[in-house]
C-alpha cells in the first residue's frame, strides 16, 4: 500500500513536471515590451506585427525612421539644394564677370555648318522643356512652402501645387522617352577618349582666351553633360517610377529611400543643367545656334570642334575654307 | 485646455477590432481606408500583444512638418487635423508618419492617391462644426458635441483610452501599479517624447 502510494506520488511528480515548466512563463506579465522593441530596432527598422485588414503596409506599427526622413526634408535638403543651386548661380556669375562672354576668336565666318539635324534638336528640346517643368514643379514641392506659399496664400498655392504635381507626374514620361532617344542618337559620339584628357588638362580653353584644345563632335565638357543627363536622368526615372507607383514596393522604408535619392540627385542635376544652359546661351557666342537653327558658324565650329569640322569636310558636308557659300542666282 | 492623447493598454487589448469597426461606421470611412487598425506583435508566440493604433496626434507632428502645401493644423486641444481642400495627395505625410496613419482613397498609380484621410480624433476638419460639408470630408465631429472619440468609448476592455493626456497616463500608471506589469504606453515616446513609464 505504502509502496503503491509512493509510486503514485512519483508518477504525479513526473507528470506534473512539464506542466510546471509551462507555468514558469506568465503570459500576462511577460510580454513584448515597447521599450525593448524600440531599443532593439536597427537603423531604419520598424516594429511590425500581424494585421487582419488587407493593407499589408498597415502591419508596420511604429517606424521611427519617419523622423529621419522628416529631418532630411526639413533640414538637410534645403542645405544640399541651396549649396548646389545658389552655389552654381554664384559660380556662374563670377565666371561671367571674370571671363565674360566667350567670343568667336576669329569672328563670324558667315558660312554655316549643320551641327544638329532636326530630329536631334527635337529630342533635345523635348527633353529640355520637360526638364524645366519637372525641375520647377519639383522645386515647388521641396521649397514652395517656404518661398511661394507666403506670396499667394494657402488656397492659391495649393491649386498651383496640385497642377504642378500633375505636370510632374505626366511630363515624366516624355522626359524618359527623350532620355532613351538621346542615348541612342548621341552615345557613339560621347564615348570618353584620350582627347578628352588633353581637353580637360587645358581646362577646355574656357579659362584662357583664344585657346581651343582640339575636339571631335563633342568635347569632354559636353560628354560630361551627356553622361550627367543619362545617368542622372536614369536615376531620377527609376526613383520617380517608385514614387509614381508607390504600391509597387509597398514598403515605407523603400519609398523613403527612393524619395531621398530623387531629391538629392534632382538638386545636383538642376545645378549641372544651369551650367549647361549658361554656356549654351549667354555664356558663349554662337553656341545657341547649334540647338536653335541647327547650323553653327564655321569659325565657331573650327574653334570648338576642330576635328569634327575636318571629318565633316572630309565627308564633303561643308565647303572647305571660310568663303561664304555661293548665293544662287535669282 | 487639455492636451488630448490616445493610449492603448496592450495588456488589456483583446484584438476584437471593435475600435476599427466603430471608427469606420461612425465616419462612414470609404472602402480601403482604415483610420484605426489593430496590430498584433509576436502573433502566436508567448507574450503576444495587440495594439490599437491610429494617428497619435503628435506634438510637433512630422506630417505637418513635411507637408509641401502646409495643410495641417493643430487645435487648442492638441488634435492634429488637416484640410482636404489644400491636400494635393503627394504622400509625404505617409513617409514621415511614424505610425502609418495617413491613408489614401485610391491605390494611387501615377501618384493619384486622392486626398489624404486620417484619424481626426473625432474632431472633424476646418469646416464649421457638425455641418454636412465637414461630415462628408472628415466624418463626425464628436468633440464638438462634448464626446470623446468613438473608438475609445466603444472599447470593451477599456484598453484604448482617449482624453486629457495627463489623466489617461495616470489611469494607466495606476493599472500598472495594481497588476504589477505593463508593456508600455505604445507610441508615446515617439509621438510626445514621453518616457513610457510602466
Amino acid at each position: 500500500m505504502a509502496l503503491a502510494l509512493c509510486a503514485g506520488v512519483a508518477l504525479l511528480l513526473v507528470l506534473a513536471h512539464p506542466a510546471a515548466a509551462q507555468v514558469s512563463f506568465k503570459p500576462t506579465a511577460e510580454s513584448v515590451h515597447e521599450d525593448q522593441l524600440l531599443n532593439a530596432l536597427k537603423e531604419g527598422g520598424k516594429i511590425t506585427g500581424r494585421i487582419s485588414i488587407p493593407d499589408q503596409m498597415a502591419a508596420s506599427l511604429i517606424q521611427p525612421a519617419g523622423r529621419d526622413w522628416r529631418d532630411f526634408h526639413r533640414s538637410k535638403l534645403p542645405v544640399i539644394g541651396g549649396i548646389a543651386i545658389i552655389g552654381m548661380f554664384v559660380g556662374l556669375a563670377i565666371f561671367m564677370m571674370v571671363r565674360g562672354r566667350i567670343r568667336i576668336h576669329d569672328g563670324f565666318a558667315g558660312t554655316k555648318i549643320l551641327r544638329f539635324a532636326s530630329f536631334e534638336r527635337f529630342t533635345h528640346w523635348l527633353t529640355a522643356s520637360c526638364f524645366i517643368v519637372l525641375a520647377l514643379s519639383g522645386l515647388n514641392i521641396s521649397f514652395g512652402r517656404i518661398l511661394i506659399l507666403p506670396l499667394f496664400g494657402a488656397e492659391a498655392f495649393s491649386t498651383l501645387s496640385a497642377y504642378a504635381k500633375f505636370a510632374h507626374n505626366y511630363l515624366a514620361f516624355p522626359f524618359m522617352l527623350g532620355l532613351v532617344i538621346m542615348f541612342a542618337i548621341w552615345v557613339r559620339d560621347n564615348i570618353p577618349g584620350k582627347l578628352d584628357l588633353e581637353w580637360l588638362k587645358q581646362g577646355g580653353g574656357l579659362l584662357a582666351k583664344g585657346r581651343h584644345p582640339p575636339a571631335k563632335r563633342f568635347n569632354a565638357g559636353q560628354k560630361g553633360i551627356f553622361w550627367i543627363v543619362i545617368i542622372g536622368g536614369s536615376l531620377m526615372s527609376l526613383s520617380g517610377w517608385f514614387m509614381l507607383f508607390p504600391y509597387l514596393p509597398a514598403n515605407v522604408t523603400a519609398l523613403q529611400l527612393w524619395t531621398v535619392t530623387h531629391a538629392v540627385i534632382a538638386m545636383l542635376f538642376i545645378a549641372a543643367m544651369l551650367a549647361h544652359i549658361y554656356i549654351g546661351s549667354i555664356g558663349m557666342e554662337g553656341a545657341f545656334d547649334a540647338m536653335a537653327a541647327g547650323e553653327v558658324d564655321l569659325n565657331w565650329a573650327k574653334e570648338h570642334h576642330s576635328l569634327w569640322v575636318e571629318e565633316e569636310q572630309a565627308k564633303g558636308h561643308v565647303p572647305s575654307g571660310s568663303a561664304p557659300r555661293a548665293v544662287p542666282a535669282e | 485646455m487639455a492636451r488630448v492623447k490616445f493610449l492603448c493598454d496592450a495588456d488589456r487589448c483583446i484584438e476584437c477590432n471593435a475600435c476599427v469597426t466603430a471608427c469606420k461606421n461612425e465616419h462612414e470611412v470609404p472602402w480601403g481606408i482604415n483610420r484605426r487598425r489593430v496590430v498584433t506583435i509576436n502573433d502566436g508566440k508567448p507574450g503576444e500583444r495587440s495594439v490599437s493604433m491610429a494617428c497619435m496626434h503628435c506634438t510637433d507632428a512630422p506630417c505637418a512638418a513635411v507637408c509641401p502645401v502646409s495643410c495641417f493644423y493643430s487645435t487648442a486641444d492638441g488634435v492634429v487635423l488637416h484640410s482636404k481642400d489644400l491636400c494635393i495627395g503627394c504622400g509625404y505625410c505617409f513617409y514621415a508618419c511614424p505610425f502609418g496613419a495617413p491613408q489614401y482613397p485610391k491605390v494611387g498609380n501615377f501618384g493619384s492617391r486622392g486626398k489624404m484621410d486620417k484619424c481626426t480624433y473625432c474632431a472633424g476638419g476646418p469646416e464649421a462644426d457638425s455641418t454636412p460639408a465637414e461630415y462628408a470630408k472628415y466624418g463626425a465631429n464628436r468633440l464638438a458635441e462634448g464626446k470623446l472619440p468613438i473608438c475609445a468609448e466603444m472599447c470593451s476592455t477599456k484598453a484604448l483610452l482617449a482624453g486629457d493626456g495627463a489623466i489617461i497616463a495616470e489611469i494607466y500608471k495606476e493599472r500598472v501599479m495594481k497588476r504589477g506589469y505593463g508593456s508600455g504606453m505604445w507610441g508615446w515616446k515617439t509621438a510626445y517624447s514621453d518616457s513610457p513609464t510602466g
